[in-house]
């Protein structure tokens, strides 16, 4: 038997990290498909974002409840990988919890992962209840029909099904080792502030049963970690890993600041100066794609911006901050995010199934996903870009989007195209003479 | 009013070889806009009464860019913001400050690629700076014990990052600061941001301004006070609106100042 269910182990963590690693590459040769930028300056404030935001968690505590529950969970998770260190071992090896020798360490650690699971669970309770039976705005909205409300409950519900799997095998454990002269290699060794209060229910159990229970339960555990693991590409937990990256890359500059398009400086400059040749300005780069102004669908936007979709948590912060959600119109910043990363995974499949070019389909990101009625409802007023926990940027997107409506198709409502007229002829958005600029001293 | 208001030119200034302290960008709305063009002489009577050397380009001055860029119209904001880089540059300026939040952003974030490099405030935060130095102080109790709210505007607080020095002015009028519900990062847009000042809203159940003047009067103010000519003119439709306009009314923090200063 112990050969063999080594091997079945080695194989099944092959089959689950594989799988794993194969999604993974599709996700960065997806996110490679947009924009190159330039996000590797000043890796000290970049650190230190990552360590405070991703880490520490600080933007998620603004809002106390669910930044107290998450974190809660969150610390779970990285409970589980550190558990899993040792439950790799063990299954490869054929030991039996091979970290016991810790001593007085290894009782305080696995006792608080003990604690830590329960917490979880009371935590996962109380999410499920805001989500289900409170409904709070932000997560009955219509942005999650379907699919995305589903998931979050899947994830809920794995939750419950790996922390009560950790329990029972906890339980049934110390069930083994309290067995007077030993059973096995049920050695003494850990403490078990929760599972102990299961154990008891193993009483009477023959010990042979309550043994093949415990390695079912190890069994069941691992797997359940891995098959999480593997659903995270399909669901927007992806953050669980996102996070860290996507808080790394974010912009560093004032929130006000929008990027210059070095393309139109380019061309705005040749237009001021008179003594410039047009034809004498040699094409940057021969191999360079004419570059659109704005963006119309994904491979325009940068890579931040598609590394922001995958990274997305659905969690509507931003939508419940936006004054234009706010007052009832169609834009959520939430679904540009959503909208974003549904385009990449179908542009991403339409890769795949041919040899890895893409295949015009005919649609892109704007007006087949994101509507010109959403993108003039927003007031640039950055509350997404601030209460984002994970520091996305929704406004950039608004704004690449609509420089195409504007530059490429010259789509903009009409009064805005005399708001601009107005400033191209009178230096001002009204229709007033830049001569009478100074007429105010004197009235 | 009979008042003579002193207000130099750069190119006057050129022309007697002098350089002002600062430059006055005075902006669109501060130029054109009625509500706001009182703003623009409150805000010149006290840099008279302290005797601050200011210019203002005139007639030399061109719309920021601002609408153009949040709109999508990234040719004609390069465009603009070109042209007055060449007269800023030419007139060697270092130091300006502005009325306008969102000229404050663009001078200051947008401008520097674009080779436009200044040190870029905004007026309450020069204001600041001078009661901080000495050179203005403020007296008269005018305001003691009004509740005065303020609104933060988007490209001034999470733009930018500056809640407090407009804060700190409305506390040196001995008056009582009540915080919105919604205020500094969580602040509330007044919806006229992102070119929305110049278009009509989209459907919606509300008016953003609307909203944002809800949250305003629940903190029972006398006074809201607003750093922004076009936050000014979307809270006071909003007070109005609300037929509020007989108890509450909208004020910029440099009209607050020159008034509490009698000017
Ligand atoms: S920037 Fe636009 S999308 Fe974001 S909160 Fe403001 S209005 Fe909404
Ligand atoms: S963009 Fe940020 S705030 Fe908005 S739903 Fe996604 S994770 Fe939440």
């Amino acid at each position: 038997m112990g050969y063999l269910s080594s091997i079945l182990f080695a194989i099944l963590l092959a089959v689950g990290f594989g799988y794993f690693y194969l999604n993974i590459k599709k996700i960065i040769r997806n996110i490679n498909l947009g924009q190159e930028v330039d996000r590797k300056d000043n890796p000290q404030a970049r650190w230190k974002n990552m360590a405070m935001i991703a880490l520490g968690q600080s933007k998620m505590v603004k809002r106390p409840i669910s930044g107290i529950l998450h974190i809660i969970v969150y610390a779970g998770f990285i409970i589980i990988n550190i558990e899993l260190l040792e439950i790799i071992i063990d299954g490869l090896f054929g030991t039996h919890r091979i970290f016991a020798f810790l001593g007085t360490f290894y009782d305080v650690l696995i006792g608080s992962f003990e604690i830590l699971a329960g917490l979880v669970l009371l935590a996962v309770f109380a999410f499920w209840t805001r989500r289900n039976i409170i409904r709070l705005k932000r997560f009955a909205s219509k942005d999650l029909n379907g699919f995305p409300k589903n998931d979050a409950n899947y994830i809920l519900y794995f939750e419950v099904v790996l922390m009560s799997l950790f329990l029972l095998m906890n339980a049934s454990d110390l069930h083994l080792q309290n067995i007077p002269g030993g059973f096995s290699h049920y050695i003494t060794a850990g403490s078990y502030p929760i599972s102990q209060f299961i154990a008891p229910l193993f009483n009477g159990v023959s010990s042979e049963l309550v043994m093949v229970l415990n390695e079912l339960f190890w069994w069941l555990h691992i797997i359940g970690i891995l098959i999480f693991m593997n659903y995270l590409y399909y669901s927007k937990h992806l953050h669980i890993l996102l996070a860290f990256p996507n808080t790394y890359f974010a912009d560093l500059n004032a929130k006000g600041k929008f990027n210059n398009l070095e393309s139109v400086t380019n061309e705005v400059k040749l237009m001021m100066d008179p003594n410039a040749d047009p034809y004498a300005a040699p094409p940057a780069n021969e191999n360079a794609v004419p570059s659109k102004f704005g963006a119309s669908d994904i491979q325009d936007l940068n890579w931040v911006q598609l590394l922001n979709a995958y990274t997305c948590t659905e969690c509507g912060r931003c939508t419940s901050s936006c004054p234009a959600n706010l007052t009832g119109k169609q834009l959520s910043p939430r679904k540009i995010m959503m909208d974003t990363r549904d385009r990449i995974e179908e542009v991403g499949k339409n890769i795949d199934a041919n040899n890895g070019v893409f295949v015009p389909d005919n649609k892109s990101l704007l007006n087949d996903y994101i509507t010109a009625e959403e993108l003039w409802a927003c007031t640039s007023c950055n509350a997404c870009v601030e209460e984002c926990p994970v520091n996305i940027n929704p406004l950039s997107i608004i704004v690449d989007l609509r420089r195409y409506l504007v530059m490429e198709q010259s789509a903009a409502p009409m009064s805005l195209n005399a708001m601009m007229s107005n400033i191209e002829n009178n230096g001002a958005p009204w229709q007033y003479n830049q001569q009478d600029r100074l007429n105010w001293k004197n009235e | 009013m009979s008042e003579v208001l002193i207000v130099p030119t750069m190119a006057e200034m050129l022309s007697q070889g002098k350089q002002p302290e600062v430059l006055f960008w005075v902006g669109c709305a501060g130029s054109f806009d009625d509500r706001a063009k009182k703003i623009t002489k409150a805000f010149v009577r006290i840099l008279n009464r302290a005797n601050v050397s200011f210019a203002v380009l005139g007639t030399e001055e061109s719309c920021s860019g601002d609408p153009a860029k949040r709109a999508g119209n990234e040719f004609l904001f390069q465009m603009q913001a070109m042209t007055n880089i060449e007269v800023l540059n030419a007139y060697e300026i270092k130091k300006i400050v502005t009325a306008c939040p969102h000229c404050f952003n663009t001078l200051k974030n947008e401008y520097p690629e674009l080779g436009g490099k200044y040190e870029v405030l905004h007026h309450t935060e020069f204001l600041k700076s001078l009661l901080d130095d000495g050179r203005l102080t403020i007296e008269g109790g005018q305001f003691k014990g009004k509740r005065i709210t303020f609104h933060d505007p988007c490209y001034l607080g999470r733009a930018n990052n500056i809640y407090e020095a407009p804060r700190d002015l409305i506390q040196k009028l001995d008056a009582e600061l009540v915080e919105m519900k919604r205020s500094r990062a969580n602040g509330l847009c007044c919806g006229a941001g992102g070119a929305q000042m110049f278009k009509d809203a989209e459907p919606g159940n509300k008016e953003i301004n609307i909203e944002r003047t809800e949250d305003a009067l629940e903190t029972k103010p006398d006074i809201i006070a607003a750093g922004c000519p076009f936050c000014n003119t979307m809270m006071t439709d909003g007070i109005k609106n609300k037929e509020k306009e007989g108890e509450v009314k909208v004020i910029d923090i440099a009209e607050l100042i020159a008034n509490a200063m009698d000017l």
